[in-house]
């Protein structure tokens, strides 16, 4: 059975169609690219999974769940979780922090006994962190545990980012261009990461990515989207000869010159 | 060492050695005894004593930042606010009403630090889950519950213990049902609403004595009672002679001070848990905090709810102290003076939010009230001030001048969150060990 399964999803803006009517279905341990030029709607679709948006049509099932229409921290606690275009960290926090707050759904500690100091809150605190600490060498920033994130560089912040989605032991990731702004030698080691994710433990890899190497070194699907459509789907070989995507790409009269 | 010395501020450098070591243990014992002594020694009433008595204050602030023995900083404390101050109180029993007033105001800054400061929620109206607590004891203390239902009487004083939790659920209910309604707006939406949810409680509060007298409309409630005195005959055989108005201050005092300490701890652990994480983030990034899985309302609602109900236990104790509530007693400057408290001292900062509202409780009581008096006499004695001019009409001008000039040049407040602080300690911290490498080789 599929994890992620989105139907006819149609998101809206004012008169805009960002998303139109796209379907979308993910199988559990697998890595699948989103890609498309920009505006195309990646992020909005993103956007509408995770709960920011509602859709204006369509269904969205989640891990035998249909969540549409639920709220984001709902669905984060259910298992999806994401990292931002735009990086969103809790600047003002530590590293650590920034990963202890991913794990807020996991924490259960009562108002009672954080105040009393219970045997349960401390010993859930302790062991909050030590699982912090092993995601934050997992993507090896562990070093900087008590920076504030705002501090770090940014292909640290990246990683940090996907340390905090981790943290809710989701079952499924949305990374929303991860590598953007990245050298070749970041971007290397922020594939080795991705594919890792999937590798060692398991967790299923939605891509949004504008580097094409990338996306055809590790993408096992790729979804198109131009102008909020889907206009096409398959494996690398196929998304790499297909007439359209190209012309999305380069342009009208690419498509012939290419094939 | 030279290079280390010379990027440090000459303040740094004379603040350095007495922060931390033996000469910390030394200074600061110093200082608490040095003031001690002259307010001990002077217990007058003037502006002199007024300084003397910040400058103690100040000292437990000193004394809490310093980084010496926590055993050192309880004696310190337990020797100053437990045993000097009240006794320094029985000589001059203003200041201690002063200082109780302080610690009062201090819950209440603490509270709404927990909504403003660490939840990142503007708050214009908590002075109304203050009055809700206050106006619970004065009603059900003195005959006017009677005006509600002649069958019922007032009850017991000793009840004033079982009504300071009655004050906190009340506050937490009241803060609950403001807050499901409101939570959802964000920013300037929220501020006004809780604004005018100050409002309405005030003026319910003038209001309602028809068609059932339950506030006692604008006339406010007369003679609330306080809680009987358990120890005071053991106090009597100990041959110290005092009044019962003397006996009731100190009482006031350490209950506050006991109340305080509590609060304090209380938000302390808040701050450091889960929830402390979570409502610092949703501050932070709303947007990317909900997608961490944290409920934002709920979480909202938490510290709002939280916040309310420390205000609404120490309105139990100062209705009980004050002996009189009205309406005007619980206006929106109150609101507002307390919201100055938490910026001025440092929003989401706990040291912070104790220091802004010892530092506006003693401005409001002593300060300028002085002010505006010493020039007056000077007016009077011919000093080139304009007949016209009435110093004692201005200062809240003075009140809010200071608020501009702090926003001005420190807009981080005086004592802001403990972060910054960690991030120099850190810095101090590799300094020393630095210089240890040094004096190794
Ligand atoms: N909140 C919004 N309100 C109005 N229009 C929006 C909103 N969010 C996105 N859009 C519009 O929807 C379209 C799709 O935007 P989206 O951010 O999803 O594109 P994208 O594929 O992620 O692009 P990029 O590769 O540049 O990140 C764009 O035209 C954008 O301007
Ligand atoms: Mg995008």
């Amino acid at each position: 059975m599929a994890l992620l399964e989105a139907t006819n999803i149609t998101k809206i803006f004012g008169g805009l169609v960002a998303v139109n009517d796209v379907t979308f279905t993910v199988e559990p341990g697998s890595i699948v690219s989103v890609i498309g030029p920009n505006g195309a709607g990646k992020t909005t679709f993103f956007n509408v999974l995770t709960g920011i948006y509602k859709p204006d049509k369509g269904r969205v099932v989640f891990a035998g769940q249909d969540i549409t229409g639920w709220r984001s921290d709902q669905i984060a606690a259910l298992g999806m979780r994401r990292t931002f275009q735009n990086i969103r960290l809790f600047g003002n926090m530590t590293v650590l922090e920034n990963v202890l707050i991913g794990m807020h759904v996991h924490l259960h500690a009562s108002i009672w006994s954080i105040i009393f100091r219970g045997r349960t809150m401390v010993r859930e605190e302790a062991k909050a962190r030590n699982k912090a600490l092993e995601l934050l060498s997992f993507v090896g920033i562990a070093d900087k545990r008590d920076e504030l994130a705002k501090n770090l560089p940014y292909g640290d912040q990246r990683r940090l980012e996907i340390a905090r989605a981790m943290a809710g032991d989701p079952k499924i990731i949305l990374l929303d261009e991860p590598t953007a702004g990245m050298n070749p030698h970041e971007t290397a080691e922020a594939t080795q990461l991705i594919r890792r994710l999937r590798d060692e433990r398991g967790i299923t890899v939605i891509l949004i990515e504008h580097d094409m190497r990338l996306v055809m070194s590790i993408s096992e699907r790729i979804s198109v989207l131009d102008y909020g459509s889907k206009i096409a789907e398959g494996d690398v070989q196929a998304i790499r000869t297909n007439p359209r995507v190209i012309e999305a790409y380069l342009g009208k009269g690419a498509a012939g010159q290419a094939a | 060492m030279t290079t280390s010395t010379s990027s440090q501020s000459l303040w740094q450098r004379v603040t350095a050695p007495l922060s931390s070591g033996p000469a910390a243990y030394g200074f600061l014992a110093l200082y608490v005894l040095a003031c001690s002594v002259l307010l001990l020694t002077n217990p007058r009433t003037e502006l002199s004593t007024d300084i003397v008595f910040v400058l103690f204050m100040l000292s437990m602030l000193v004394a809490y930042r310093s980084r010496v023995a926590g055993w050192f900083k309880v004696v310190l404390g337990v020797v100053a606010l437990g045993v000097v101050l009240p006794y320094f109180g029985t000589l001059n029993p203003f200041y201690i009403d002063v200082a109780t007033q302080a610690g009062i105001f201090t819950a209440l800054a603490l509270g709404l630090n927990v909504v403003v400061g660490f939840a990142g929620l503007l708050d214009l109206g908590y002075v109304a889950f203050f009055a809700v607590g206050a106006y619970a004891w004065g009603i059900f203390s003195t005959p006017q519950i009677s005006e509600i239902n002649p069958a019922w009487g007032p009850v017991d004083p000793v009840m004033f213990y079982p009504f300071l939790i009655i004050g906190l659920i009340l506050g937490l209910i009241t803060g609950v049902l403001l807050g499901l309604p409101v939570l959802r707006l964000r920013g300037d939406y929220l501020a006004i609403v809780t604004l005018g949810f100050g409002e309405v409680i005030r003026v319910v509060a003038n209001n309602l004595d028809r068609p059932i007298n339950i506030t006692n409309g604008s006339q406010g409630i007369r003679a609330i009672e306080r809680p009987p005195l358990i120890i005071v005959d053991q106090i009597r055989n100990l041959g110290i002679v005092a009044d019962d108005n003397r006996l009731y201050q100190l009482f006031f005092y350490y209950l506050v001070l006991i109340i305080v300490l509590l609060t304090v701890i209380v938000v302390a652990r808040l701050k450091h848990s889960r929830i402390g994480r979570a409502w610092e983030a949703i501050r932070e990034d709303e947007v990317a905090a909900v997608a961490q899985g944290i409920p934002r309302v709920r979480m909202k609602l938490m510290a709002f709810a939280i916040g309310a109900s420390f205000a609404g236990v120490m309105g139990v104790v100062f209705a009980s102290k004050q002996l009189f509530i009205n309406p005007p007693t619980f206006d929106l400057l109150r609101s507002i003076n307390i919201l100055a408290m938490v910026i001025l001292g440092g929003m989401g900062s706990i040291p912070g939010a104790m220091l802004g509202a010892i530092i506006v409780t003693m401005l409001d009581l002593q300060i300028l009230p002085r002010i505006a008096a010493v020039l007056r006499e000077a007016q009077a004695a011919g000093a080139p001030i304009p007949r016209q001019f009435d110093p004692t009409q201005y200062q809240r001008l003075l009140f809010g001048l200071l608020l501009v000039v702090m926003m001005i040049f420190r807009p981080e407040g005086l004592w802001p969150d403990e972060r910054r602080r960690e991030e120099q300690h850190e810095v101090e911290i590799a300094d020393e060990e630095l210089e240890a490498d040094k004096a190794a080789k």
